[in-house]
């Protein structure tokens, strides 16, 4: 079985996998990280949503073996420690953007994503980009509030770290 | 998904040769279409060989006349490349509409040409442009590299290595979304080119992607474009759109296009 080594969330990682092993499998079953979440496994619903290299992926349409060298993000990396949020997860969390919570790790890691190619989206550019993520409880519109509440939190800190 | 052996040359010429020496092998780029036919178990290939190790097919090169995209260059790389957002604005925002984020960082042109699916929307791109689709042992015209629903003229053992697009005098898409897959129901590409207008139409055709010489005359002559001498028995009919539909909607996004290239 092929060999596969990754920076998750900062940490140096490695295990052996079946080629055929996804890399949301790896990340759910070898490192134990479940917040990443399977909604569709047929590349619908974004739950399994990830950063590979800085660009957010689907985890259930990859393969674990196509991550290798790779740094990877999930919901868990994102909090620098375990008192305080990342501002897109306070975001959501402030504005009420889940109910049940099974899409929100997918949704902030497209978040996420979408701030950091355009820090400062339209309620519109927000929408069109969550193409690729499905929420089955909230409507959508208090993840769209959410977002562009974190949008704007993300370049506060960004300008007080400057 | 079934058992495979997976492969990642670092070069093209690795690739063929990987390719030669497996028993019933598969290409994978982005995955994006190739892996969930693979869970679905409608593919099952021996042998996995992934092009992510070829570097040297990804990028994008313009020189004025021409822009040059490597295969495994993916769709939000095109949409954001200033080089083709300037020379071909109408083919980075064709490529900023696929799909979804995710499917657009991860999906690549070669493989939605490979692909070659009825409802995608780089073949219309692709034909209505006259691009050249260069692999490993030749280059073929787009007019001959699409040969019907699912299929090209590739070889089993060819890979496509870039896509050269000429620059045309001006272009646009227009897409009618299927609301649920945003697949193209029926999109349309204009390209004002110096051989005269090019029109090609993906999501209706049976046989895929297909042009128009009639809406092209059409156009040549100055009139609005209508879809009348499209054949409806050619046409594909499903629960998404009737043939009658898709017929109307061709003639309604060629007029949108031909508007927005100006
Ligand atoms: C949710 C979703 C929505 C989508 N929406 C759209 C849409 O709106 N419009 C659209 O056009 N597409 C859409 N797609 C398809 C998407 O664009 C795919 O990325 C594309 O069709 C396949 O590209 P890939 O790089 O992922 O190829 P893969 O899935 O890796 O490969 C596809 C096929 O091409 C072959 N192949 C790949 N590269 C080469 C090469 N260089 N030479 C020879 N053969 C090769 C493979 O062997 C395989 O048979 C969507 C996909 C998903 C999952
Ligand atoms: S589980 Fe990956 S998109 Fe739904
Ligand atoms: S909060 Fe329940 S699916 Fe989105």
């Amino acid at each position: 079985m092929p060999s596969v080594s990754m920076t998750v969330n900062g940490k140096q990682v490695s295990g052996t996998v079946e080629p055929r092993t996804l890399l949301v499998q790896f990340i759910r079953e070898n490192l134990h990280l479940t917040g990443t979440h399977v909604g569709c496994d047929t590349s619908q619903c974004g739950a399994c949503v990830v950063h590979v290299d800085g660009a957010s992926v689907k985890s259930c349409a990859m393969l674990a073996v196509e991550a290798d060298g790779s740094t990877v993000t999930t919901i868990e990396g994102l909090a620098g420690n375990a008192d305080v949020l990342h501002p897109m997860q306070e975001a959501f969390r402030d504005n009420h953007g889940l109910q049940c919570g099974f899409c929100t790790p997918g949704m902030v890691m497209s978040a996420i994503d979408l701030v950091n190619n355009n820090p400062t989206p339209t309620d519109h550019e927000i929408r069109d980009w969550l193409e690729g993520n499905i929420c089955r409880c909230t409507g959508y519109h208090n993840i769209v509030k959410s977002i562009a509440a974190g949008a704007a939190a993300m370049k506060g800190q960004k300008a007080a770290a400057e | 998904m079934y058992e495979f052996s997976y492969h990642k040359p670092s070069s093209v010429a690795d690739a063929a040769q990987a390719i030669g020496a497996a028993d019933d092998p598969k290409i994978l780029a982005g995955g994006q279409t190739l892996l969930p036919t693979m869970k679905q178990r409608l593919a099952s290939p021996s042998d996995v060989i992934s092009l992510r190790g070829c570097r040297d097919l990804v990028g994008i090169s313009s020189d004025g006349s021409t822009v040059t995209i490597g295969a495994m260059t993916t769709h939000a790389a095109v949409a954001s490349s200033a080089d083709v957002q300037k020379a071909i604005p109408a083919l980075a925002a064709l490529a900023g509409n696929i799909g979804d984020a995710q499917v657009r960082n991860r999906g690549t042109i070669g493989g939605s040409l490979a692909n070659n699916d009825p409802a995608a929307d780089y073949p219309a791109a692709t034909l209505a442009l006259g691009a050249t689709i260069v692999t490993t042992k030749r280059e073929l015209s787009a007019d001959a590299f699409f040969t019907g629903m699912f299929e090209t003229a590739l070889e089993e053992d060819e890979i496509i290595t870039a896509i050269r697009f000429p620059v045309p005098h001006a272009a646009a898409y227009a897409k009618f979304d299927n609301p649920a897959s945003r697949y193209a129901l029926v999109g349309v590409f204009y390209a004002k080119t110096s051989d005269g207008p090019r029109i090609a139409i993906t999501g209706a055709g049976q046989g895929g992607v297909f042009r128009s010489t009639e809406i092209e005359d059409q156009i040549a002559a100055g009139k609005t474009p209508d879809s009348s001498s499209i054949n409806e028995s050619d046409l594909n009919a499903d629960i998404h759109a009737s043939a009658a539909y898709r017929k109307h909607l061709i003639g309604v996004m060629a007029k949108r296009a031909v508007a927005a290239a100006g």
